[in-house]
């Protein structure tokens, strides 16, 4: 500990030269984990899934509706303890011009499944009980300025004109990949608008043993099978992955560029650590001449690398994890519960410890080997 | 002025720290130029899908074909503008199309599924379409179960070769062709006759309605005659336009990103900059003292520093374009979030985007000299000569 104070006057020698590389270190490390945080949520939101529930969709393809009929005869299927339908509306927000997700539900039976959506109890009797309300995330209010009764218009895409609810009711999900900014109908309202009553986009299956999921998923297939439109069963977590495949290489490109950033950056604080040996070359020969072990002047230089490296990464993880967590990002609804995790904090911690060795182990090496007669040639 | 080639030579004398500045800002310049590939690439796909002498109808309100829907009787209604030129054999060049999406799993891992477009389209698409060209095999005949596949397709679905039959829709479908389509996004579709996928799929209806104008300056008032025309609801849409707007929001997402992460990372090489002149300039300061003794002005010694610092983020610059270029024309893909649908595209590194890329450089090399250059000029002769 008695020689904190040289180390401190080394940092302190070329306050500027120190300051630079540490916010460059501080800069990579936050733009590492930025882009991990990225590829962890895509993961998450692809492992996001009740082990009790199914989801149902035509197998002909995601955009292709099921009759309504189905649910009747899904219900009756041993092993099935509930079930409920929707379907994407696809509105827009703002004269068509804000987009955000919005669909059709019947109300009762998908809350019952989705205990994850949390509503003030007397909210939840307000919007169940007026066939026009729509139940909003609590983020829509934050970003739209919305109020508990006011009237909200969408624009609809795929089902033409405008759509008016009243919103009666502000969720909180439990889980953040199910995202806070969904505004959620009756699915009454919208048969009684498009008047082709008996449609459901997809359907939620719950079930009362994980367990049996492959059997009842295979049976629910089994009786639609040599009907007009057959159906495609599979996990909930299985569907939410295919919409996280959807990014294709996106998650791989994001990897490669963290990776380039960490490199160029050690580039850099390589070259002012070694820059910073230089210059005390003849220092260093005086203190070997007064008494200091070639080992003692190797950790020197290295704890002045690993000072460096690490007062870099609590600035840039830190960063990252204060400023994604105060601005709420989501990555324009893109990136549900995008959030820096514990593992990416402390992969970063490992990139500031390679840093520091890959930095600093040239110059330590130089002082520890430096040949002191030689050396003290250049001391004036 | 100092020649140029004193600081080519203090450069030189220097080789590892310069080569570690400059590996730094190549680093910037090869993710700067591959991530503005990448968006280039996936606009470039989509503009070219759509040309200018097209007019593409969908229903009002409609934001892209898999939302819209038109019936036969506008399909006849449209067939019938005076607008439309006529092909060789006098028929009105007129598409109304089938537009839906399919899963399909891919070649190298089944478990991974994309939406693939499919597109039910007339007899007259070919022609409508001129930047549709088949390579192998022959068109699909009318009546038959004959599908044409694009060629991007190919290499990452299975059973896409010519002869083999693609099932969906739960029905085979024979492949019969390939086509290409100079790059655009219509290489990521399968093709075949509208009359025979409106039975499998939606119904008696059509998605889109694709027409050649007799001349394409006449599209605002082609547009005006349709939208007016009561007995339909429908947004008629210049196609290139159309497609366009198409890869607004995901072209958007990905040149913010990119500009959002080299900027940071350039700030990174600044500074890397900035710490390699200090450290020339702080030991070179004999050096510049002499330079002043014999007369050189203080704004020349500045120059001269800056120049340095610039060259070295030049070659910077070029190692960052070569280590880009190898991208060009490497083929990913990604979901259009605008139509839902996969398409496959290459990065795009053009002429343009190097010379940008290039200027970046310079500019991060002028930058982080120019502080250090200052102090080398205001150097006081006498201290500095010590």
């Amino acid at each position: 500990m008695k020689y904190l104070h040289l180390v401190v006057a080394n940092l302190g020698r070329h306050k500027l030269r120190t300051v630079l590389t540490i916010l460059s270190v501080a800069l990579a490390l936050f733009l590492f984990a930025s882009l991990r945080s990225v590829v962890t949520t895509l993961a998450a939101t692809a492992q996001f899934g009740g082990a009790r529930r199914l989801v149902t969709t035509n197998a002909t393809g995601i955009v292709f509706p099921l009759p309504l009929a189905y649910a009747n005869r899904i219900k009756t299927l041993p092993g099935v303890s509930g079930l409920s339908w929707a379907n994407w509306f696809g509105g827009r927000y703002g004269d068509g011009k804000v987009f955000f997700a919005n669909f059709a539900v019947d109300p009762e039976s998908y809350l019952a499944i989705y205990p994850e959506i949390v509503i003030p109890p007397d909210q939840k009797e307000a919007f169940l009980h007026d066939r026009s309300s729509a139940l909003i995330g609590k983020r829509l209010l934050s970003q739209f300025g919305w109020k508990l009764g006011q009237d909200v218009t969408l624009q609809g895409t795929i089902f033409p004109g405008d759509w008016t609810f009243t919103v009666r009711a502000v969720y909180t999900p439990t889980d953040p990949v199910i995202g806070d900014d969904v505004l959620i109908f009756h699915h009454a309202l919208f048969d009684e608008r498009i008047g082709r009553a008996g449609i459901a986009g997809w359907y939620i299956v719950e079930i009362d043993d994980p367990a049996h999921a492959a059997s009842i998923a295979r049976s629910i297939d089994d009786l639609f099978r040599n009907s007009s439109s057959p159906t495609k069963t599979g996990t909930e977590r299985e569907f939410q992955a295919s919409f996280a495949t959807m990014w294709g290489n996106v998650s791989f490109l994001m990897g490669t560029i963290g990776l380039a950033v960490v490199f160029a950056i050690l580039l850099v604080t390589a070259n002012a650590m070694m820059m910073s040996a230089r210059e005390r070359t003849g220092e260093v020969a005086v203190l070997k001449t007064i008494g200091f072990s070639d080992r003692l002047l190797f950790t020197l230089v290295m704890i002045e690398a690993g000072a460096m490296a690490l007062t870099g990464a609590v600035l840039g993880l830190g960063g990252a994890k204060l400023l994604y967590e105060v601005s709420n990002f989501n990555g324009m609804g893109f990136l549900p519960g995008f959030t820096v995790t514990t593992a990416t904090l402390l992969l970063g911690g490992l990139v500031a410890l390679g840093l520091m060795l890959a930095s600093g182990l040239v110059p330590a090496l130089r002082a520890a080997r430096l040949p002191v007669i030689q050396a003290l040639r250049h001391v004036e | 002025m100092i020649p140029i080639i004193y600081n080519v030579r203090s450069v030189v004398r220097r080789p590892v720290s310069t080569a570690l500045t400059a590996l730094g800002v190549a680093l910037v310049v090869a993710v700067f130029i591959g991530m503005l590939a990448l968006a280039n690439g996936f606009r470039a796909a989509l503009a070219k899908t759509g040309s200018d002498a097209n007019v593409l109808v969908l229903r009002k309100g409609a934001d892209s074909e898999l939302s819209s829907g038109l019936g036969r009787d506008a399909a006849s209604m449209i067939s019938a503008s005076p607008h439309i030129a006529t092909g060789a054999d006098g028929r009105p060049l007129v598409s109304p199309e089938v537009y839906v999406l399919i899963p399909l799993a891919k070649v190298f891992d089944t478990t991974q599924v994309a939406n693939v477009v499919v597109r039910g389209v007339s007899d007259q698409a070919w022609a409508v379409r001129s930047n549709v060209k088949v390579t192998e095999g022959q068109r699909p005949a009318s009546g038959r179960a004959e599908i044409c596949v694009g060629k991007r397709l190919t290499q990452r679905f299975p059973h896409t070769g010519i002869g083999e039959k693609l099932h969906f829709a739960g029905r085979d479908w024979t492949v019969t062709c390939h086509f290409t389509a100079a790059g655009s996004a219509f290489e990521s579709e399968i093709w075949g006759e509208n009359e025979q996928f409106m039975p499998v799929f939606r119904g008696d209806v059509f998605q889109s309605i694709t027409f050649r104008l007799k001349d394409p300056k006449t599209f605002d008032d082609a547009r005006r005659a349709l939208e007016a025309d009561k007995r339909m609801t429908v947004d008629a849409h210049r196609e290139s336009t159309f497609y366009t707007q198409q890869s607004a929001l995901l072209g958007r997402i990905l040149s913010l990103l990119a500009i959002m992460i080299t900027s940071i990372m350039a700030v990174g090489a600044v500074f890397g900059a900035i710490n390699t002149m200090y450290a020339a300039i702080a030991s070179r300061a004999p050096e510049i003292g002499v330079l002043l003794t014999l007369g050189f002005r203080p704004g020349s010694v500045l120059l001269s520093f800056l120049a340095e610092s610039a060259i070295i983020a030049t070659v910077g610059g070029v190692l960052g374009c070569l280590f880009a270029l190898p991208l060009n024309g490497l083929v990913t893909s990604t979901t259009n979030w605008a139509s839902f649908s996969e398409i496959a595209f290459s990065f795009r590194v053009t002429p343009a985007l190097l010379l940008a890329g290039m200027i970046f450089a310079v500019v991060m090399g002028v930058v982080g000299g120019f502080f250090p250059a200052l102090r080398a000029a205001r150097l006081q002769v006498v201290q500095a000569l010590r």
